[in-house]
């Protein structure tokens, strides 16, 4: 067992930002726009640190598929203790049209040649929604997935995965090598200190090509329109409970 | 050596040409990506793997923007829910304390042997620059802490003293810095404070006033004199323990700004402190103090920059929000011609600031720049803050607004570390030099 853990971090746009739609309504504007790490990667990032802390695991490997500016993510995951990186380098209309399932045949290829142990990806990116990356990883693999996780435990060869489900929470015990994916509660992400910005910068980050890794990019969705939600429309107040439900059927809607 | 500039003084002229060759081409050279202040790209250009020949002063290696995002990420999330209840009850709040320490921000520029971050002067600056955008309290016990306490132990320090003090420094021990009485401020080296030789040890008395950091300090480096005959030539620094016998703090002063920091007069009624002690040699405190302060005054203009953008960016959404007459007071020309005012004096006080930390992280000559970055920054905060509360009226003046707080603030910066008046007089001396022929 290599005792390895992969950590999937990406870069999106920075949570507090307000987010401008393209005037061409074929995205968001992204020039010029303050990026950070998705906060549920944050998540997955400082369990597996803390995994590692707990000497439950070897190694962390921090991956992020993009362009250049990826790698200031990776330094992130390497400034809260991950030990090493990969910048699967993709740009242009390649990284236009990059989505969960060519994300998960990268990670999945990734996994094969580190001898990847235990998977954690955040449960989405605050950028798509999509929730979908983890689930075709281990799919891609066969491996069991904990999706959802807020709170994980090493028991063995297995892991008991506590997961958040409209319902509750529920538990599960799977084996390894799993996919895991971080939900919010999992944990509270640490601050990189100083020092840690510091080691980080001795740490070393590879650089791959998704070729390299026999993946091919090439993707089945188009993005036809972006635009804004509709305008929030002004409420109506209403007496008592007749009126409510005699504005309802007016409205159609019951 | 290639010169770019245009003046012709015979003195030294400020061109970064030589400076930026040596510079790690590693990585993008990013400027500072603020997010509400000026519109910097994130990357420079030109960036085929090298660096641009004379990248603007707003570039920062890697490292330095991931320290700059990480502070100011912390200050806002760690800090700046203490910063009133800090001010009202002029008290600093320990778990703050604990988290400076705990993100190597006390030790910035201090080896990682002894537990520091091992980071460069430039990098010091940038975290005051964003703690004082939250909290100026906060920036002046850090910028203390690492441009004066650590600063003298790193350059001064015997191997011994290095060992005892220096992971204390940037782990979990304060520092404060003794120069000033109350019959010797400007005139520092009238200081009255005595060292009296004995054997192998000397006996300390005399009393101190308005030293920062004191209530919480756990070393205090102590200017006195062993010899006052030879005039300031007598001056030696002094390392004392907190529990030193004879050593009194007295209770802080009830300030008008910076309330968070405390400011407190110290006794010394025959305080005994050992020869190995001495930080440097003896009759050198002189010149020790004068050289650590031209560069902690770096620091203050750097802290006097995070305050007035700290209270800048606290300003400008709410008179982009607030309408009168149907339009935002943002759009009157009146209120655009005052904010751009302020917006351009605050962006030259910053680049005065980092200007003077290049210089001295250059080893080039950089005293006559640091006394105008820190003069013109202290001037700077106090029209903007002033400025501020104007601009947003009436709840400008209330404490519910956290502007009245850094106008309070501001105000010791023209005082402190080197009044307005012996910055200019400093300058003067310089430039009188500069025109011997």
């Amino acid at each position: 067992m290599s005792g390895r853990v992969l950590v999937g971090v990406k870069r999106v746009i920075d949570y507090a930002v307000k987010i401008r739609v393209k005037p061409d309504n074929t995205g968001v504007v992204t020039d010029g726009v303050k990026h950070s790490m998705n906060p549920f990667c944050e998540i997955a990032v400082e369990e597996a640190v803390k995994l590692k802390e707990k000497k439950l695991v070897k190694e962390v490997v921090a991956v992020s598929c993009g362009p250049q500016q990826s790698q200031e993510t990776i330094r992130t995951a390497l400034a809260m203790g991950a030990d090493r990186g990969i910048h699967v380098e993709v740009s242009g209309n390649d990284y236009e049209t990059l989505g969960p399932l060519q994300v998960s045949k990268i990670m999945a290829a990734l996994a094969k040649k580190e001898d990847a142990q235990i998977i954690i990806l955040g449960k989405q990116a605050i950028d798509d929604d999509c929730n979908q990356t983890g689930q075709m990883t281990a799919a891609l693999l066969d491996w069991p997935q904990g999706t959802f996780a807020s709170e994980v435990t090493l028991d063995g060869d297995k892991i008991k995965v506590v997961r958040e489900i409209d319902g509750g929470l529920e538990t599960i015990k799977i084996n390894t090598p799993a996919v895991l994916t971080a939900d919010l509660r999992l944990n509270t992400p640490r601050y990189a200190t100083l020092p840690n910005i510091m080691k980080a910068k001795k740490k070393k980050i590879a650089n791959v090509k998704p070729a390299d890794l026999g993946v091919n990019l090439t993707s089945k969705l188009e993005v036809l329109r972006v635009e804004d939600p509709p305008q929030r429309q002004a409420g109506m107040k209403v007496e008592t409970v007749e009126d409510l439900v005699g504005k309802l059927k007016e409205l159609g809607k019951v | 050596m290639d010169t770019r500039c245009e003046n012709s003084v015979s003195s030294p002229v400020d061109c970064q040409s030589v400076r930026q060759i040596s510079r790690p081409p590693w990585g993008a050279c990013q400027s500072g990506l603020r997010s509400r202040t000026t519109s910097a790209p994130a990357v420079a250009p030109n960036q085929a793997g090298g660096a641009v020949a004379f990248p603007p002063l707003q570039t920062y290696s890697e490292e330095e923007s991931m320290m700059r995002d990480a502070v100011r990420k912390y200050a806002q999330e760690r800090i700046a829910p203490f910063v009133p209840m800090m001010d009202e009850n002029s008290a600093m709040d320990e778990e703050v304390i604990r988290s400076l320490f705990e993100q190597g921000l006390m030790g910035v520029e201090i080896d990682p042997e002894y537990g520091g971050t091992g980071s460069s002067f430039f990098s010091s600056i940038l975290v005051i620059e964003e703690l004082a955008k939250v909290d100026p309290s906060v920036a002046v016990l850090c910028d203390i802490q690492n441009t004066l306490i650590n600063t003298l132990f790193v350059k001064l320090g015997t191997p011994a003293q290095k060992e005892k003090y220096l992971s204390r420094l940037s782990t979990d021990m304060i520092g404060s810095f003794c120069l000033s009485e109350a019959e010797s401020g400007s005139d520092a080296f009238a200081l009255k404070t005595r060292a009296e030789k004995h054997k192998d040890y000397f006996v300390i008395n005399g009393s101190k006033m308005w030293i920062s950091n004191a209530e919480h300090a756990g070393v205090f480096l102590v200017m006195a004199n062993v010899d006052p005959s030879a005039g300031y030539r007598g001056i030696t620094c002094f390392i004392v323990d907190r529990d030193t016998p004879g050593l009194e703090i007295c209770k802080k002063e009830n300030k008008l700004g910076l309330r968070a920091s405390s400011t407190c007069p110290l006794n010394f009624d025959n305080v005994k402190v050992p020869e190995a002690n001495i930080l440097g040699e003896v009759g050198h405190g002189y010149k020790y103090a004068i050289g650590m302060l031209n560069e902690g005054r770096i620091g203050i203009a750097a802290q006097m920059v995070g305050l007035a953008q700290g209270c800048f960016d606290h300003t400008v959404p709410y008179t982009r929000q607030r309408v009168q007459f149907g339009k935002r007071i943002f759009d009157f020309q009146g209120m655009q011609h005052q904010i751009a005012h302020v917006a351009t004096q605050i962006e030259a006080a910053r680049l005065l600031t980092y200007n003077a930390a290049r210089l001295k992280e250059a080893g080039r000559p950089f005293i006559k720049e640091a006394c105008m970055a820190k003069y013109f920054s202290s001037e700077v905060a106090t029209l903007t803050t002033s400025k501020c509360i104007e601009w947003m009226g009436g709840v400008g003046f209330t404490k519910d607004y956290p502007i009245e707080k850094y106008y309070r603030d501001c105000k010791i910066g023209t005082i402190y570390e080197g009044t307005t008046n012996v910055q200019l007089s400093t300058m003067a001396k310089f430039i009188d030099k500069e025109y011997d022929h």
